[in-house]
């Protein structure tokens, strides 16, 4: 830190002091001004005022130029031309009450301001987008009850759904998840309750895995046991290379939480006497149990989407196959990928049905994370609270019994 | 918890360690012998965490095994060669792997700017109350799967960037090569490009980054950002002077950790591309390509020597991204442990 930029020497011009200049103080002399709360930050009309103006003249200016003067076409042209000359008319228009540093201030919180907007606006988008192209498709019940298996590329949307997809993916997700969370869990106690040298290095690669490309995973698994050990593509292959996925994820979300677990109930259990084993089952992991939760339904928002490991394993079929360890298993991903990429239009249509129902799936998994996770280790919620205070006076009621006895326990009417 | 600082007094009953006298009294180190059931556990947990050891081991070795027939075929040319053609004994890496790395170079330059963009919002500027919402929002972003995104990219963005990447390559195409399309002037011209294919894999990489360099961010000092504002700075000198210095280790290792994930996406970048085996040098022509690409449209074809020979692709790739990400570990790491800062 050695320069900063220096503020606005110049007395407070109409932008710096709007909070404050009222119309009766400004024309007092000597007469003692009433105190008024001095307003710091928020924001002012001309905040305001200075926005929309750059905004409406750069729209107008864009129009102009864009559609009507030069040959440029398409919306995404337009709109990243409007975003031109905004910035470029806020800073005009700046320049005009603020001074260089101020307008340089405020342009940098513009563009903050615009670049969360637009990750947010995209994400709108996305799902917006993609529900709307999958309600032709998914408004008929059919979609959630029927399996291609008798019907053809032309056939109207009221045949065929994807039941067998989303039975599949449901499957392999909760094989996945079986595979997954005790392996996961279990790593992550080992990191923070062993700990040693090695917890370091697996820490590293735990980091690394999460990031390990899905294609690959997708490919260990067809190199180990479809090509080496020759089973058939299965539901079950699938669920093994979502594992590979989702154990790194589990591990490293648990790991967070478990490290937050306060060190004083592991003292606290040691000096009662407590093995490690003990005081990791009956204290550090209930304590843990929200985050733990969350880390897992994480795991299984990621797990339930991964396409290209579900791809190279599970193998396609149209038909209805509730059984994942015999025989090609589709899933929703891989339902999306295969009839997307088909040129019919009835089949694109099932295609978004398909994404909007894993939409929805992971959504409800990650909005259920965090519902759950919106607690820190060690807070209850308030059921918990409400049993722990009815305990708390049943005792206190036996306290107060015994307290006629030879024995008074606590004073009354003290907590 | 610990004995370090016991005093020295001779206490009635413990029996004294022999190779003490009296007048050499030192803090006994108290070991708790582990109970039989303590040991198992050690045990399980340990094999547990060794296990992602076993799994990336078995990962690589896998792929080596499965790939060295392909890699016997071609030898060293696997690494100079662009065709893909297995049947014939001539394929290589040599136009995939860059023609993917050229994608994720992309994709980082869209992404970058406004993931830090977005994590400078959320952590400096955006109102407090909608700061969890906000956080909330990117990693849901992260959640959302790859093939919604491919389908957004396929059917929503390609039809609407085409207008804006053919004003690229008419008007810019003359004075920045990399820009021209020296194909006919029709639309699918301009589709199915490196440049689609980046900007789909941008918006993948973007909560990426942003989650954790806003995590950085909202670390600097409270201390220096109210002496910042005290020595009478705006916010955005704050933001400038202390913010962006105290994060710089680990939006370093965020860019890097979205560089590997650019790297390894897949399923989006297959469904939008077309792909050839040339090395790229228009990024907004039509066709592209990538190692991951690659392997997710070729798996089907049956003979072992084509599937050896993605094995050996996968290899390359497995080996590229565990090294960019393992070094982002190594540099986010130090960025958390306040190494970065000590200068």
């Amino acid at each position: 830190m050695t320069t900063l930029d220096l503020p606005p020497v110049a007395p407070p011009g109409p932008a710096g002091a709007a909070a404050s200049a009222e119309p009766d103080a400004t024309g007092a002399t000597d007469a003692p001004r009433p105190e008024k709360k001095l307003r710091i930050g928020g924001v002012t009309r001309d905040d305001v005022l200075t926005v929309a103006g750059a905004a409406a003249g750069s729209l107008a200016l864009d129009w102009v130029l864009y559609e009507r003067v030069l040959p440029f076409s398409g919306a995404f042209g337009f709109l990243i031309c409007w975003y031109l000359f905004f910035l470029a008319g806020y800073s005009v228009l700046g320049r005009l009450q603020w001074n260089p540093m101020m307008v340089r201030d405020r342009l940098v919180a513009v563009v903050a301001w615009s670049s969360g907007l637009l990750v947010v606006a995209l994400i709108a988008d996305q799902i917006g987008y993609v529900a709307g192209r999958g309600r032709e498709a998914a408004q008929h019940l059919n979609f959630f009850t029927e399996s291609m298996e008798h019907t053809g590329p032309l056939d109207q949307l009221t045949s065929g759904g994807a039941l067998n997809a989303i039975v599949g993916s449901l499957e392999q997700l909760g094989l996945a998840t079986l595979f997954a969370v005790p392996l996961g869990i279990a790593a992550a106690v080992f990191m923070s309750e062993v700990g040693g040298r090695a917890a370091r290095p697996v820490r590293t690669l735990v980091e690394a895995m999460t990031a390990l490309p899905s294609i690959v995973a997708g490919l260990f698994i067809l190199g180990v046991v479809i090509i080496t050990f020759g089973f058939e593509k299965s539901g079950f292959a699938a669920s093994l290379a979502l594992t590979v996925m989702m154990m790194p994820i589990v591990t490293r979300a648990a790991e967070v939480v478990i490290r937050l677990v306060p060190g004083t109930l592991r003292e606290a259990s040691y000096a009662l006497g407590g093995s490690q084993w003990r005081t990791v089952w009956n204290v550090v992991l209930p304590t843990a149990r929200p985050g733990l939760v969350t880390a897992v339904v994480l795991g299984m928002a990621r797990g339930v989407g991964e396409t290209s490991p579900v791809l190279l394993t599970s193998g396609f079929t149209s038909q209805f196959n509730g059984n994942p360890f015999d025989g090609h298993q589709v899933s929703l991903p891989l339902y999306i990928w295969n009839y997307v990429k088909q040129p019919y239009d009835g089949m694109i249509a099932r295609g978004f049905a398909a994404g909007l129902t894993l939409m929805g799936v992971v959504l409800v998994l990650f909005v259920t994370a965090r519902v759950i996770g919106g607690r820190r280790p060690g807070q209850l919620t308030r059921a918990q609270r409400r049993r722990i205070d009815r305990e708390a006076r049943r005792l206190e009621a036996a306290a107060a019994g015994a307290a006629a006895g030879p024995y008074p326990l606590r004073p009354q009417g003290q907590p | 918890m610990t004995s370090a600082a016991e005093p020295a007094a001779p206490y009635a009953g413990v029996p004294r360690q022999p190779d003490h006298g009296p007048d050499q009294d030192v803090p006994r180190a108290i070991t708790a012998p582990a109970t039989p059931g303590d040991r198992v556990f050690r045990g399980v947990l340990r094999l547990a965490g060794f296990s992602v050891f076993a799994i990336m081991g078995l990962i690589a070795f896998f792929l080596i095994l499965r790939g060295t027939d392909a890699l016997r075929t071609v030898g060293w040319s696997f690494l100079t060669e662009q065709k893909w053609q297995t049947a014939a004994h001539n394929f290589g890496i040599a136009a995939v792997l860059p023609n993917g790395l050229l994608i994720a170079v992309i994709a980082l330059v869209i992404a970058v700017p406004v993931a830090i963009g977005t994590a400078i919002f959320i952590s400096e500027y955006a109102p407090v109350r909608l700061r969890a919402a906000l956080v909330s929002l990117i990693d849901l972003m992260a959640a959302i799967p790859s093939i919604v995104y491919g389908l957004w990219g396929l059917f929503f963005l390609q039809p609407r960037i085409i207008g804006f990447v053919r004003w690229m390559a008419n008007h810019l195409g003359d004075t920045i090569p990399f820009l021209k399309v020296r194909i006919g002037d029709i639309n699918t011209s301009y589709t199915s490009s490196t440049f689609i294919a980046g900007v789909v894999v941008s918006l993948m990489i973007i909560p990426i980054i942003t989650s954790l360099s806003r995590e950085v961010f909202s670390q600097a000092p409270q201390g220096e950002r109210e002496g910042a504002y005290a020595l009478g700075s705006t916010r955005w000198g704050m933001v400038r002077r202390v913010v962006l210095p105290f994060g710089k280790g680990g939006v370093i290792g965020a860019v890097m950790l979205g560089f590997g994930r650019a790297m390894g996406e897949t399923i989006a970048v297959a469904l939008i591309i077309s792909p050839n085996f040339e090395a790229i040098t228009h990024i907004l022509e039509n066709g592209a390509n990538s190692i991951s690409a690659l392997i997710a449209l070729r798996f089907g074809e049956s003979d072992s020597l084509s599937l050896s020979a993605l094995m050996a692709a996968g290899l390359v790739l497995f080996a590229l991204t565990l090294l960019v990400n393992v070094l982002a570990g190594i540099v986010i790491n130090r960025s958390r442990s306040g190494a970065a800062t000590a200068d």
